[in-house]
């Protein structure tokens, strides 16, 4: 087991990127920067499976790959699936003795968007954390359907314009509140769950490895900020990440063993959520007089959100 | 091409899809595409520059043609903080024994990023124009900026 030194950023940085550039990602994309912090928090070998989506298409594009790890790339459903099947034929073969290495410290990672995670594969994915699988799953938040232009998911949230809940004189957009994942993967009893964000690095790397070492299924949500479809400059994706954590629209916490919950992230001065809408492209047509009730409805969502957080930290059951 | 602050001879030898390749047709069953040749594991604990990267490695590939801006390094300015390191979503900030040393323009998009994060007054890291010489750059860099309140 070896989770390395996150201390301070330059003990971090001592670590040899396994995610290669010339991926074709966005620039300014975050789910890069998310993968990078994940392959960075240990040096133990990994099994890594991505499901379609922005990153597997971007990273795996013949001839090339961007992964020196192992690297499993699999249907629209199935990160979970195979991620956690890899970890049995290991166990498997670790029992066996069959493994060229058995000694070697090996992890299972599967990375899944927004849309396999919160709907395509979540019935594959709950399957997994249910069957107690030795892995981490990550989901790469970024709120749609990014990869095939922009479509709404269960994760996007109320308000936002996409190319299938458009915003227009009819509609202020997508209608349906965003699901709660987190709270959905903690009641499967996860060991370990937790929603992380970027630009907190420590944190974030820190939950990393919390879940890296546990043993059992993990789940984290990560936002990740689209620059393409929230429609901002690619140079602010880490000040649009410091809104949606500063507003609380995403509030950063852990979950252990189903019912811990413990606040990582206490933003000094609260935003409004205005601030964070008012920068993206996504959200503009709410500032139309006719939507304020929308932005409205936002915030007191939030509100009531981390007041609910907060008394569930607070209970310590 | 530049080969970069660490190049090997290996680094930006190539635009990504103007290389031949097997169609995908020919492509055979159970084909793995190795990120290295020979020996992967440690990779870990290995820089890049002591890799032995594979002609599949996206490492040995540029995208330096998305760039019509790029971030321009000053040296003498930077605290080696390494924001810049930890949030360039291209891998594209390299740094050895906790010293940032600079731009790996085959894998830099120009997103900008690592200038918003850079904390110093005036900034190490600045957007110029792609065609502009670095050393042109670095005479035109700005003052420190006064606090206004
Ligand atoms: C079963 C199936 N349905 C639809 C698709 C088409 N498809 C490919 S990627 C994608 C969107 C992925 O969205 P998300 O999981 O949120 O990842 P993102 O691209 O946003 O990172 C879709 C719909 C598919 N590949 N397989
Ligand atoms: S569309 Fe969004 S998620 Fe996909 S690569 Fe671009 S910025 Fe990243
Ligand atoms: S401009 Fe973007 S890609 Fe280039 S070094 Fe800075 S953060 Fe990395
Ligand atoms: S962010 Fe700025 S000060 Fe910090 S290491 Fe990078 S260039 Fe240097
Ligand atoms: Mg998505």
């Amino acid at each position: 087991m070896a989770i390395t030194s996150i201390k301070n950023l330059k003990e971090f940085s001592t670590n040899n990127d396994r995610f290669e550039g010339s991926h074709l990602l966005c620039p300014g994309c975050a789910h890069s920067m998310i993968v990078r912090e994940l392959m960075n928090c240990t040096d133990d070998n990994l099994v890594i499976a991505s499901n379609t989506g922005c990153l597997e298409v971007s990273t795996a594009v013949y001839p090339y790959t961007s992964w020196d790890t192992s690297w499993i790339h699999i249907g629209f459903e199935n990160a979970a699936t195979a991620a956690s099947c890899a970890e049995s034929m290991y166990k498997a073969r670790k029992r066996k003795g069959t493994l060229k290495d058995n000694d070697a410290p090996v992890k299972f990672v599967a990375f899944g968007g927004d849309g396999s995670t919160y709907d395509i594969g979540f019935q594959w994915l709950s399957g997994a954390m249910e069957r107690g699988h030795d892995f981490t799953y990550i989901c790469l938040d970024n709120e749609n359907y990014a990869n095939t232009g922009g479509q709404r998911s269960s994760a996007t949230p109320i308000g936002a314009n996409t190319s299938t809940a458009q915003a227009g004189s009819h509609s202020y957009g997508k209608k349906q509140k965003k699901k709660d994942i987190v709270a959905i993967m903690a009641a499967h009893g996860a060991p370990y769950v937790a929603q992380l964000a970027p630009n907190k690095w420590k944190s974030m790397a820190k939950g990393f490895q919390k879940a890296l070492e546990t043993e059992g299924p993990c789940f984290i949500n990560t936002v990740s900020a689209c620059t393409t479809e929230w429609k901002f400059d690619p140079k602010d994706t880490i000040h649009i990440t410091d809104l949606a954590t500063d507003t609380l629209m995403f509030p950063i916490y852990e979950i252990i063993d189903g019912h811990e919950l413990n606040i990582l992230y206490r933003p000094k001065n609260i935003l409004k959520v205005e601030d964070y809408l008012g920068a993206q492209g996504r959200y503009r047509h709410l500032f139309k007089p006719e939507n304020k009730h929308v932005i409205e409805r936002i915030q007191s969502d939030i509100d009531k959100n981390w007041e609910m957080l907060q008394r569930r930290e607070e209970a310590r059951i | 091409m530049s080969t970069g602050v660490l190049g090997t001879d290996k680094r930006g030898i190539r635009e990504l899809g103007a290389e031949e390749k097997v169609g995908w047709d020919e492509v055979t069953r159970g084909v793995v595409l190795n990120s290295f040749d020979g020996e992967a594991l440690d990779i870990a604990h290995k820089k890049a520059e002591e890799r032995d990267y594979s002609d599949f490695n996206s490492y040995v590939a540029t995208v330096a043609s998305w760039r019509i801006i790029k971030p321009v390094f000053n040296r003498d300015i930077c605290i080696d903080c390494q924001n810049c390191w930890v949030w360039c979503p291209d891998t594209s900030i390299i740094s050895r024994d906790k010293q940032m040393l600079g731009i790996d323009y085959d894998h830099c998009k120009g997103c900008g990023v690592c200038v918003e994060v850079c904390p110093t007054n005036p900034k190490s890291l600045l957007m110029f124009s792609e065609a502009k010489e670095n050393e042109d750059a670095l005479e035109e860099w700005p003052e420190k900026e006064k606090k206004t309140k």
